[in-house]
């Protein structure tokens, strides 16, 4: 597995992806990953577990489609799998996820239990894969509360705390009681500055993304999490090839039905019972299609 | 060639390497505390670089940019000039490079990428000499004006691919044309595909030019004198402030040559970067392991970019966790590092000796 720039310790979504795969070793199964520290390892990452014949190899992030394209082409008898891209090739596994449709979920919450009808949005870089959180998100927040306002910020990045810190700030200081960050490691900065806000006495909170943040940053400010169950997207297709059962050229688009996102359960310590009610209700509608996340492509 | 061997056997290159040896040690000792087998970690790192032609080719890869920011900041210094700029430069010639081979079409390849690598060497020269006339006409520090200028490069790169050259659903420019690419199709071949390109060949050129520029011209007597004592130089009847700006000039076209090829040769496209890639910084680091000589940087570079490229090795042979590794790579360069901060620090010490002496 190769993990984009953000690292394997980036609390979200390559941590996801390597907890995932760490399950599955043992039985005859090796895992392992490299990190990237810029674009130019992308390649030579993949290359490395090519060369030493590993039957699977995981590009993790949207960010690592063109190179995993590459070296797909360029070694057609090994099997790749990519998260969050679609790469056309025969012996590349893309997976997708309906982010919308678990952030609208993560909208409702928070459009329910705002006190001040301001919401912020942090994201990475301005991606689709990002734009669906947002779009999802914001769909989400104006079903239950069409008058509150939801301020937007994409920092550029998915590696610098620092930004997130400061977007966070700025937020904060203009009112808004809930952000929900879709950001990887930047969004660790949002983290840092809930917790300084609430130790010195004010009451804001932080909806986490891709695995259940409050296990990390603890529940007095993370109010839920928009889950992605990237590990479970890694176990099913390397499960495949374990099994030989590894289809390849296609693409599995995970949503709230395939249970590829939702709300984790341990929300219900900071979201009372009858909001949750109310969640539930929203993403039955989802599933049967009798709602329409807005997506991007 | 006879100077080369002469300086091998000086007594620089030997304490050159009893400090990469002591760094070596440094980082085994740093593993052993967190639990690493240092051996085999070191094993895995040797054979990362060397392991298999593709290993090869991608560890050149890695060296060429170092070279060029390398040879921009020891040029530079051999001036007087200390430039922090290489990476705002690198990112300008980057995206000149960017520019013309994404939107100029139809040109045969003997032109294009050519065109293309000149406009980006110059892009990356003027943005350097920016810093220069600053110094000379203003008489503001290139150590500050570089530095900013860095961040505006940055931005100002960003923005130019963000709004002109942005693939639509993508965070990067269009692929450059196929006339303008720098990379050798046929020798990355050879090489298991490493991304091998003609950037390589214009480095170690640069490092020549570098050499009969500052010791073979009139020029570079004159860029050498500026360094040495612009007072004393501005006596002999030289031309100072010019001289300055000639100098963050050529170190500009040096820097941007290093960004100019990584599009060209490698990625064939540039990202909206979040922060710059550090090749610059890098650079400098390169060039005092270089002591500012145009060989010296070129071997420098080649321990910097080893040890980068062949940490990945340490991670996957050896499952040692990168942040070990960037501790190990740090000793090893702090080691090198520190022989050259040693001298410099002496410098001024060697030369009051060397008064007092004249006076008695």
């Amino acid at each position: 597995m190769v993990t984009d720039i953000g690292g394997v310790n980036d609390k979200s979504f390559n941590q996801s992806a390597w907890e995932g795969l760490k399950k599955l070793e043992g039985n005859g199964v090796t895992v392992k990953y490299l990190q990237s520290k810029s674009d130019a390892d992308y390649i030579p990452n993949m290359n490395t577990f090519v060369k030493d014949n590993y039957d699977l190899v995981w590009g993790i992030g949207f960010l690592m489609g063109d190179q995993l394209k590459t070296v797909a082409t360029q070694n057609p008898n090994s099997k790749f799998a990519i998260i969050d891209n679609v790469v056309d090739a025969k012996n590349v596994e893309s997976v997708t996820f309906a982010e919308n449709e678990g952030s609208f979920l993560a909208g409702v919450v928070a459009g329910l239990m705002t006190k001040t009808n301001k919401i912020g949005f942090v994201g990475g870089v301005d991606i689709p894969v990002i734009k669906r959180f947002d779009l999802g998100f914001e769909a989400g927040v104006k079903a239950v509360n069409p008058n509150a306002t939801i301020t937007k910020n994409y920092t550029g990045a998915f590696d610098k705390p620092d930004l997130g810190k400061a977007a966070a700030a700025t937020m904060y200081n203009a009112g808004v009681d809930i952000i929900f960050h879709a950001s990887g490691a930047t969004g660790n900065g949002v983290f840092n500055e809930a917790k300084d806000r609430v130790k010195a006495g004010k009451k804001v909170w932080v909806i986490g993304v891709d695995k259940d943040q409050s296990l990390e940053y603890g529940d007095d400010v993370t109010l839920t999490s928009m889950v992605k169950r990237v590990d479970e997207a890694v176990i099913r297709v390397t499960k495949d090839v374990i099994n030989g059962q590894f289809k390849g050229g296609t693409t599995q688009v995970l949503g709230l039905k395939e249970d590829g996102v939702g709300l984790p359960d341990t929300s219900k310590k900071n979201v009372p019972a009858d909001i949750l009610a109310k969640v539930d209700d929203y993403k039955k509608k989802i599933i049967s299609g009798e709602i329409k996340v807005p997506t991007a492509q | 060639m006879g100077k080369l061997l002469r300086w091998i056997g000086s007594d620089s290159f030997v304490v050159s390497l009893v400090a990469i040896l002591l760094g070596l040690i440094c980082g085994a000792i740093i593993m052993l505390i967190g639990g690493y087998n240092p051996i085999v970690a070191y094993i895995a790192l040797f054979q990362k670089i060397f392991g298999s032609p593709y290993d090869i080719g991608e560890t050149i890869r890695e060296i060429t940019p170092l070279i060029l920011t390398g040879l921009s900041v020891a040029f530079a210094f051999r001036t007087g000039l200390f430039n922090i700029g290489a990476e705002g430069q690198f990112l300008i010639g980057m995206t000149g490079a960017t520019f013309v081979g994404v939107k100029l079409s139809g040109l045969p390849w003997i032109v294009h990428a050519p065109l293309a690598v000149i406009v980006g060497a110059l892009a990356g020269g003027l943005w350097g000499a920016l810093a220069g006339w600053l110094k000379a006409s203003r008489g503001v520090n290139e150590v500050i004006t570089t530095i900013m200028l860095n961040w505006i490069g940055l931005f100002l790169s960003n923005y130019i691919v963000a709004s002109f050259l942005l693939q639509p659903g993508q965070q990067r420019s269009y692929m450059i044309q196929d006339t303008a690419s720098m990379s050798l199709p046929w020798l990355a071949a050879a090489f298991g595909n490493a991304r091998l390109h003609w950037g390589t060949v214009v480095a170690l050129l640069a490092a020549v030019v570098f050499y009969i520029i500052l010791w073979r011209t009139k020029l570079g007597y004159e860029l050498r004198a500026v360094g040495h004592n612009p007072h004393a130089a501005q006596y002999a009847g030289m031309n100072v402030n010019r001289r300055m700006v000639t100098a963050m000039f050529t170190a500009g076209i040096f820097a941007g040559l290093a960004g100019v090829f990584e599009v060209l040769g490698v990625f064939h496209y540039q990202t909206v970067m979040a922060a710059s890639p550090g090749y610059g910084f890098d650079g400098i680091a390169v060039s005092l392991l270089g002591m500012n000589n145009p060989f010296g940087v070129v071997l420098g570079a080649a321990l910097f970019g080893g040890l980068t490229y062949g940490s990945a090795g340490m991670s996957f042979g050896a499952d040692v966790p990168p942040e070990i590794i960037r501790i190990v790579i740090g000793s090893v360069i702090f080691f090198v590092a520190t022989q050259g901060i040693v001298r410099y620090v002496l410098l001024p010490f060697y030369k009051r000796r060397g008064k007092e002496v004249a006076k008695a």
